[in-house]
């Protein structure tokens, strides 16, 4: 099921330190020359995006953080985003349909994990990394009832 | 020249990561889009919901062993760290000393405590108990501390002579009373709703009784008061629900040439128990042509059993008898999973927490990621 081209380690020469990305250097067929920019403000978040940003989500009585952000030099079709408080779990398990998708983990003492999405053209990096979620979402899904199947199957076998 | 889908040979030869002497091969995945040309490969949930199974080998409280088939290695890894780090059990938290002049220290004592594991109610565990979380303000700290969130233990011993004891006796457990503290020994006092969820054999005790704790002579003594609280293996393994959750790779063993008599027996032994099993060469073997098996009828030759128990030790490429006439590998998408549970969960129920776990992640990522870009 692994979808797309996952080059580990790359990401984290090609995103540069940790602050600027450097998006001259982006070398795909699929990118566009100039940076038409997002329609999202790569919002330099002074406080390294904790705390603030908007709040939603009323699920548990606690307010939610923002935990992913843009970074910025970000394109429609190549972003790359910051997770905070995500690790190798969930990054290397996330794999959406793209032309180049990575993840770094910038140091191991942060925790902060980003992703770099480039897509082909007709979709966004947004739009891929909403779809991979969702994907593994559903994959969770079947994971579980295939799994209960299973041990229902092995619990009656041992059974007779 | 036009692209012709692969064959079933040549998708099951993709699976296989070959293993030599020395080497591995064809080590990475391929089955992601731009792999082979003219080939799709994109994430297909239809796809993956034909060709995903789990079998079972074996489901017990605290074992449990299952395959995962058909699926990325990012996704099993994502489920066995998910079991070790992600899911909450209680433990020992903090430890008051009341008086400890055992000769072990405070601070040994209480890390001992922290990695007994502890049982009780399920659903106490699991629904009714809550985080317990540090309030920012230090002073309220005693504020902090509910039903829901803290469980309260308490371990008082005393070590005294055995006044009935046989003269001469020189074995300290007859000799005194308490001069091993067990963790038997450690008392829960419910408070509140807990005798609720946590009575008769679902108080929280120790998953096992008998771990010592620690040793006393006469005139020594431990009094301690436990706060239990609820945690993950990501911030002190003694929070992890499993002694282990691993997978392997499914061993693949192939006998490209006849292996026979002395030989096949020789082959066994290079092999666990019970994955090479010797068979007498059928007469219809015998007299097919160019299989190896010609003039051999009734010879015993190596088969096959049960790859699932090899150890992958290579032992048998060593030997020059068997050079070319056997192949070793292992099947990248067959994930043979064994979880170990501690005791606050049953072991298969951990993974159906793991996997429900990694889609509450990806849920809340995914509202995360519409926020973001609203």
């Amino acid at each position: 099921m692994a979808k797309p081209k996952v080059k580990k380690d790359e990401s984290a020469t090609a995103a540069e330190p940790a602050s600027d990305v450097v998006m001259d250097e982006a070398p795909t067929s699929h990118q566009p020359e100039n940076d038409d920019n997002m329609s999202v403000d790569p919002n330099e978040n002074g406080e390294e995006g904790e705390e603030g940003d908007e709040i939603e989500d009323e699920e548990e009585e606690e307010e939610e953080v923002q935990r992913v952000r843009l970074l910025p030099g970000s394109t429609p079709t190549a972003a790359s985003f910051e997770f905070l408080n995500e690790g190798h779990t969930l990054g290397n398990a996330l794999r959406p349909d793209v032309e180049f998708c990575a993840y770094a983990i910038p140091h191991p003492s942060e925790n902060k994990m980003n992703v770099r999405i480039q897509t082909f053209e007709g979709t966004t990096a947004i739009e891929a990394l909403q779809k991979g979620l969702r994907d593994l979402q559903e994959l969770c899904d079947v994971v579980t009832d295939k799994f209960i199947d299973a041990r229902e199957r092995f619990v009656a076998a041992s059974a007779s | 020249m036009p692209h012709k889908p692969p064959t079933k040979e040549e998708l099951e030869r993709r699976k296989i990561v070959g293993i030599h002497e020395e080497t591995v091969t064809n080590v990475s995945a391929n089955d992601f889009p731009m792999t082979y040309p003219g080939e799709d490969h994109s994430w297909d949930i239809e796809a993956f919901k034909r060709n995903f199974r789990i079998e079972f080998h074996q489901n017990d409280p605290f074992e449990a062993s299952f395959s995962l088939i058909g699926c990325d290695a990012s996704i099993a890894n994502a489920f066995r760290r998910i079991m070790i780090a992600d899911i909450p059990t209680l433990a020992v938290e903090t430890v008051f000393i009341n008086n400890n002049t055992s000769v072990i220290q405070d601070e040994v004592l209480a890390h001992r405590l922290g990695l007994i594991p502890f049982k009780g109610g399920r659903e106490g565990l699991h629904k009714f108990l809550k985080w317990w979380r540090r309030p920012s303000d230090e002073s309220q700290i005693n504020n902090s501390y509910y039903d829901f969130n803290t469980v309260l233990l308490r371990l008082e011993v005393r070590c005294e002579h055995n006044e009935d004891a046989a003269p001469g006796e020189t074995d300290p457990t007859k000799l005194y009373k308490h001069a091993h503290v067990y963790a038997r020994d450690i008392e829960f006092c419910p408070v509140g709703r807990q005798s609720r969820y946590f009575s008769g054999d679902d108080a929280i005790a120790p998953v096992n009784p008998d771990i010592l704790i620690a040793k006393l002579r006469p005139g020594q003594e431990i009094s301690l008061t436990i706060h239990m609280h609820k945690g993950v293996g990501s911030d002190h393994a003694k929070f992890s629900p499993v002694a282990t959750a691993s997978y392997r790779l499914m061993p693949v063993i192939q006998i490209e040439r006849p292996i026979l008599g002395a030989d096949a027996e020789k082959f066994a032994r290079c092999f666990p128990r019970g994955v090479i099993g010797l068979e007498p060469v059928t007469k219809e073997e015998a007299s097919r042509e160019g299989s190896g098996y010609e003039g051999h009828e009734g010879e015993l030759k190596a088969v096959v059993v049960d790859p699932m128990r090899d150890t992958v030790s290579r032992e048998c490429l060593r030997h020059e008898e068997f050079k070319g006439k056997v192949k070793l590998g292992r099947r990248r998408d067959h994930f043979i999973f064994l979880v170990e549970s501690t005791g606050q969960w049953e072991s298969d129920a951990i993974f159906l927490e793991a996997v429900a776990h990694l889609k509450k992640r990806a849920q809340d990522l995914e509202k995360q990621v519409v926020n973001m870009v609203r």
